[in-house]
């Protein structure tokens, strides 16, 4: 529709959250694929406007975001308003799924995670940017099948946590075979993963298109995971 | 003047019963069609089970023993006292589990985080896991809140889109898996609820004098609502009964306070990269409330992100002379020290960043002894004189 104008009310700022324009086709290119994922019918019925989920939703407190905003304007297929917020709002939710109270039935955090799958596979500026600083952690989940290890707990990487972190830090391979489950004695990963299980993993991302979605938003990142997997893989001789 | 029918809406409560209309759609039937049509196997749970009653009043079997122990990475890696928790008090009740290497993350952090994975990917990881558990014969027993919701979001979405069970059914093939689905999504809150009674037969602290405030997971409870455990007996069946349940039959005084509904604040991107918006959510709408109407001696909660969160965003606050300042753990860790386990060997409080002693000491715990029995112990392994902390040591 692009109803939106300048002083559009729903509108946040005249320019798109900052990030470049670009042409109604584009956005109606991305909204169309948000539309077009088998979840999208599943997660939104329509919106009353109630505010049931603003109440409910965490980021709404701290941030100039509404998931009610979000679900109005899926529900009207507003095409300016959907791609400014894919290239702004969505990275603000914290898929708490506290919106799931909706009386409609809705689920604004779902639209927003189907959304966020489409500015991640379009590369958009967003993306980008709210990934930053985020890689390492892609590439511990992608590459060693736990997402956050014991090694991570560094004073200057949480700062803000207390001391425990460095003492921690200072004891780490000590304590962490202080711990009676046979598996917990690992620190890179969160437990200890066996080797076949992650040539599975490799082979999962592979056959999905999961690590070519990483190519979109960091192609170094991307180059390194498919480095480490088709290595292992080739080890094992797999084809990829 | 308008008079409020108190009477009359206490009695509604009593009897509270949710509309037809927003009950959601038991899967089973579903679930055992495909099974029946030879799409996929259905996992069930084994026999020895308890039987305990979901949201929309459909029940649900929880397994006592043989299982398949489907780890949380943010338990293991950052609050391991939490997955050795649950582990010890299976031993001490005496049931066998498996504690799998043969397990990966199912990822489902970094997808609410960054989006960088897709619907396939997601149920081709927990589908992998799923087949891994039923290769072994043990029955899956999901540690994270996340992973829990996360599986059943699959799962619904596997029942009701064909193409997506193609998609990963090809995956699973190149694998050699088989496709699996369980025949219910256990949580280790649902395990320790329905095994409750048994528990307190193996309490050995008072806690009677115990202030708790509970925080219900949102991924346990919010996503796929109508697996989640509800009891008519505790909150009259309109919040989640497990955590609480637990804490009662242990016979800590259970408080309540208004925000009970908020999330923690983790936002799985935030708590990495935009900490400020965790700290401030953390603080100003849960510890903060619960500290001015609750006055708790401790936060209990059943999921990986909300201890994390409700735990380490205190320290900064406490900073700014914010009213915090109360410990934080998961009610596996406090079943376990009401059972008698070991503050520092067992429930590894050590990891933990607000000040858990005064608790401690309230529990009639020495911590002062007990840190210096780990410190011993820690000594022996430093010295080589033992490689590892085993279960015989923490007298399972
Ligand atoms: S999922 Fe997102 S939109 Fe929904 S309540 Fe949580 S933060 Fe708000
Ligand atoms: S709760 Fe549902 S119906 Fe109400 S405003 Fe939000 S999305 Fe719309």
């Amino acid at each position: 529709m692009g109803t939106a104008t300048a002083t559009d009310p729903y509108r946040k700022v005249q320019d798109v959250a900052g990030f470049a324009d670009v042409p109604l086709k584009e956005k109606q290119r991305l909204v169309d694929q948000v539309v077009a994922d088998p979840r999208f019918e599943e997660y939104l019925y329509g919106c009353y406007e109630c505010g049931i989920c603003v109440a409910a939703c965490p980021s709404a407190r701290f941030y100039d975001f509404s998931p009610r905003r979000v679900a109005q304007a899926a529900a009207r297929r507003d095409v300016e308003l959907m791609y400014q917020q894919m290239q702004e709002d969505i990275w603000e939710c914290s898929q708490c799924f506290s919106c799931l109270r909706c009386p409609r039935g809705n689920n604004p955090g779902g639209i927003i995670t189907v959304m966020r799958e489409v500015a991640v596979n379009n590369g958009l500026a967003s993306a980008r940017e709210a990934l930053e600083g985020y890689s390492r952690i892609i590439y511990k989940i992608m590459s060693t099948g736990t997402q956050v290890s014991p090694d991570m707990l560094q004073p200057d990487a949480f700062p803000d946590w207390g001391p425990e972190v460095a003492d921690v830090s200072e004891h780490l391979e000590l304590w962490r075979r202080a711990l009676p489950p046979e598996t917990h004695h690992t620190t890179k990963t969160g437990w200890a993963v066996a080797e076949k299980t992650l040539i599975e993993l490799y082979l999962i991302w592979l056959e999905t298109g999961a690590l070519d979605m990483i190519n979109q938003v960091d192609e170094g990142l991307h180059m390194i995971l498919e480095e480490v997997m088709e290595e292992r893989l080739e080890e094992e001789g797999i084809e990829v | 003047m308008t008079t409020i029918p108190v009477e009359m809406v206490m009695a509604k409560k009593e009897r509270f019963e949710r509309g037809a209309d927003r009950r959601s759609a038991d899967f089973h039937e579903q679930l055992f069609a495909l099974e029946d049509a030879g799409e996929l196997i259905v996992q069930r749970v084994p026999d020895n089970n308890v039987v305990v009653n979901t949201k929309y009043g459909v029940p649900k079997k929880i397994p006592r023993a043989h299982l398949w122990h489907h780890k949380s990475c943010g338990q293991c890696g950052h609050i391991p006292g939490y997955s050795t928790s649950i582990f010890w008090i299976m031993r001490k009740l005496g049931y066998d589990y498996e504690d799998p290497k043969d397990q990966t993350s199912c990822t489902a952090w970094n997808y609410y985080a960054s989006a960088t994975s897709n619907q396939a990917a997601q149920a081709a990881v927990a589908l992998r896991n799923f087949a891994a558990a039923y290769e072994t014969g043990y029955f899956p027993l999901i540690h994270c809140g996340t992973s829990y919701g996360h599986y059943k979001e699959v799962r619904s979405e596997l029942l009701h889109q064909p193409e997506l069970r193609t998609k990963v059914r090809k995956v699973l093939e190149r694998l050699g898996k088989p496709m699996v689905l369980p025949e219910e999504i256990v949580h280790y809150s649902e395990y320790l609820f329905a095994l409750r009674d048994e528990i307190k037969q193996h309490q050995v602290r008072d806690f009677s004098g115990i202030g708790v405030t509970v925080h219900p997971a949102c991924h346990y409870y919010k996503l796929v609502e109508g697996d989640a455990i509800f009891d008519p007996d505790i909150y009259q069946g309109q919040r989640t009964a497990v955590v609480t349940g637990l804490a009662q039959t242990l016979g800590a005084d259970v408080r309540e306070y208004s925000t009970w509904f908020d999330c923690c604040g983790f936002g799985f991107r935030h708590i990495l990269v935009q900490r400020d918006f965790t700290r401030s959510f953390a603080t100003m709408r849960k510890i903060e409330v619960m500290k001015e109407e609750a006055n708790p001696d401790v936060v209990l909660t059943h999921d990986t992100g909300c201890v994390t969160t409700l735990d380490k965003s205190q320290f900064a606050a406490q900073a700014h002379d914010r009213n915090v300042g109360v410990p934080v753990m998961s009610e596996a860790q406090f079943a376990a020290l009401a059972m008698g386990a070991h503050p520092f060997k067992v429930c590894q409080l050590h990891w933990h960043s607000a000040n858990y002693r005064p608790l401690l000491e309230k529990m009639g715990i020495d911590w002062e002894a007990a840190w210096a029995e780990f410190q011993s112990d820690v000594a022996r392994l430093e010295r080589g004189e033992q490689q590892y902390l085993t279960w015989e040591d923490v007298g399972v």
